[in-house]
């Protein structure tokens, strides 16, 4: 055994890094958010790349632990949220299509009554409304869980078994969540046209189910089928990341996670209709 | 795994200084030369605030020396990278609280690096389960979460889930800390057979080394002893180095008990 003594000599200060200044102005509180802004997206873009980049790189890696983690994370962002989900179906198609279908037929319009649907529920509210719901329902216990374990020292205690946290934390999550989401939304716009539909009938609107089908089918083209399963997939990606991100991408103490929680939602919230923005574009383009 | 050689040294540190995890970037160590050979049972004492617990996270690879260069068993450490991943889990950490993965059972924690490093489904895995759990007294809480449990079965469970891959080092954070007398009797004399390779791993004669605020339950335990203190490590050698140190020393070694009892008179 050979030993040494630390260093005689004295030693300096611990060095702490400085605190930003306080704004002292609304143009020093606009610079501060700005940069708390890119900051964030830089954070973001950086998780989301390396997320992606284990997912490639480990696919084949531990298999027995991880795909049932993704079959347990596929079930509870997505089967389990089903009765929620038709039951919002239902009350969907009531508030847009039982109203559209009544008011369309007063001013003889219902001819574009698929067109209308296609837009209002296929294209916008069913992905967003899909990517919202799973946000509340499972996006925001991700950051409780993740946070509360990172403040806990679990995550640390993954590192020193070897297990990288992002394997086994973030993976399971991010692909039950964009499945998640994709699923649920197909069942919510089905629930939504077809709920619709039951709630004009009961209103006497003078349309044929046959009709009401064929107007859907004519203004559905193949480009909605590409794009809505690119949305909710995005979306689902992007509500896993941000919230995973709040919940295990820095240090947090316990009584942080709260505040670490609104944060993801309301990031999840603004990303998710940045994406809806940009896929609107596409549709246009299309 | 194979067998050490046995001129490389377990630990080599030289001119090491270390961060806090928690602020980061804070320097709390520094100009650690620290040399650890096969087989040796080391007991570190400092007292609470002086930094053990982040020097045993930066011994351990989770975090990266501020400066110096620190070898484990001759590779440059910290460890992160996949492709000698193996290496590093030569190595093995038990945290103060053993930081149990609260939302699994007991059973599942220690199942869960050994399932995940050797892609093992539940069945596969059971056998060097079950010899574990019952080694080391947990059966009654095998399928328990580890959430509500005791502080003790926690620790147990944290020891478990590090030896249940064989290490040859064993790292333990403040081993005693906040157990009663009955309980911190099982941890003595289990790191004792850990250290003769007896009962628990046998054959297989661990490299330990523990931290502690009160030195002397290890006094005719542990073989060398060092001090945290003041941003400084010192190792002392072996129990007559404690027994030596300066009367600067001495006050981190053996606190002045509350209601003013000389803790030193009790050694």
């Amino acid at each position: 055994m050979q030993s040494g003594d630390a260093s005689a000599s004295d030693p300096p200060r611990a060095t702490y890094w400085p605190r930003p200044p306080l704004p002292r102005s609304w143009t020093n509180r606009l610079g501060l958010n700005l940069l708390r802004f890119l900051e964030t997206v830089h954070g973001l873009g950086a998780f989301a790349l390396i997320t992606l980049g284990v997912v490639i790189s480990k696919f084949r890696l531990a298999r027995q632990v991880i795909w049932p983690a993704v079959t347990r994370e596929i079930s509870r962002s997505g089967s389990r949220l089903l009765p929620m989900f038709l039951y919002v179906a239902v009350v969907l198609g009531l508030l847009v299509i039982g109203q559209s279908v009544s008011w369309l037929t007063r001013v003889g319009a219902i001819n574009y009554l698929g067109g209308i649907m296609v837009i209002v529920v296929v294209r916008e509210l069913g992905p967003l409304v899909a990517g919202l719901l799973v946000l509340a329902r499972v996006g925001t216990a991700n950051v409780i869980e993740l946070g509360t374990a990172r403040a806990l020292g679990e995550v640390e205690a993954l590192e020193a078994l070897g297990i990288d946290p992002i394997h086994y934390l973030v993976v399971p999550r991010v692909i039950g969540m964009a499945l998640g989401v994709f699923s649920l939304t197909v069942y919510l716009i089905l629930g939504a046209l077809i709920s619709g539909y039951l709630w004009a009938f009961i209103q006497d609107v003078p349309l044929q189910p046959g009709e009401y089908f064929r107007q859907l089918a004519n203004s559905l083209g193949g480009m909605d089928f590409v794009l809505l399963a690119l949305k909710t997939l995005a979306f689902g990606f992007i509500i896993a990341i941000v919230t995973c991100y709040h919940g295990l991408a820095q240090p947090l103490r316990l009584e942080e996670v709260s505040q670490a929680t609104v944060r993801a939602v309301a990031q999840s919230v603004i990303a998710c209709v940045l994406i809806d923005a940009l896929f609107i574009i596409l549709y246009l383009a299309s | 795994m194979t067998s050490l050689p046995a001129t490389v040294p377990i630990f080599e540190m030289a001119g090491v200084a270390f961060s806090a995890l928690r602020p980061p970037r804070s320097v709390i160590g520094e100009d650690i030369c620290w040399t650890v050979q096969p087989g040796e049972y080391w007991a570190i004492a400092g007292l609470h605030g002086s930094g053990k617990s982040d020097f045993l996270l930066m011994t351990a690879g989770l975090m990266a020396p501020v400066r110096g260069t620190y070898r484990f068993l001759g590779e440059e450490m910290p460890i992160f990278d996949e492709a000698r991943l193996a290496h590093r889990l030569r190595l093995g950490l038990v945290f103060d609280g053993g930081q149990p993965f609260n939302r699994l059972t007991v059973r599942e924690n220690i199942a869960l690096p050994l399932r995940y490093h050797e892609n093992l489904d539940t069945a596969e895995a059971d056998a060097r389960l079950d010899a574990m759990i019952e080694h080391l007294g947990l059966s009654e809480w095998a399928n328990t979460p580890t959430g509500g449990l005791g502080r003790n079965v926690q620790k147990k469970v944290g020891l478990a889930r590090a030896l249940i891959l064989r290490p040859e080092v064993l790292l333990l954070d403040n081993p005693l800390g906040g157990l009663d007398f009955r309980h911190s009797d099982w941890w003595l004399r289990t790191l004792d057979q850990l250290s003769k390779g007896e009962e628990v791993l046998p054959g297989k004669p661990m490299t330990l080394i523990v931290t502690t605020a009160d030195i002397r339950p290890w006094k005719g335990r542990a073989g060398h002893f060092a001090l945290l203190a003041n941003r400084r490590f010192s190792a002392l050698g072996d129990w007559s180095g404690v027994e030596g140190a300066t009367p600067e020393m001495m006050k981190e070694l053996l606190p002045r008990e509350p209601g003013g009892v000389d803790a030193s008179a009790l050694i």
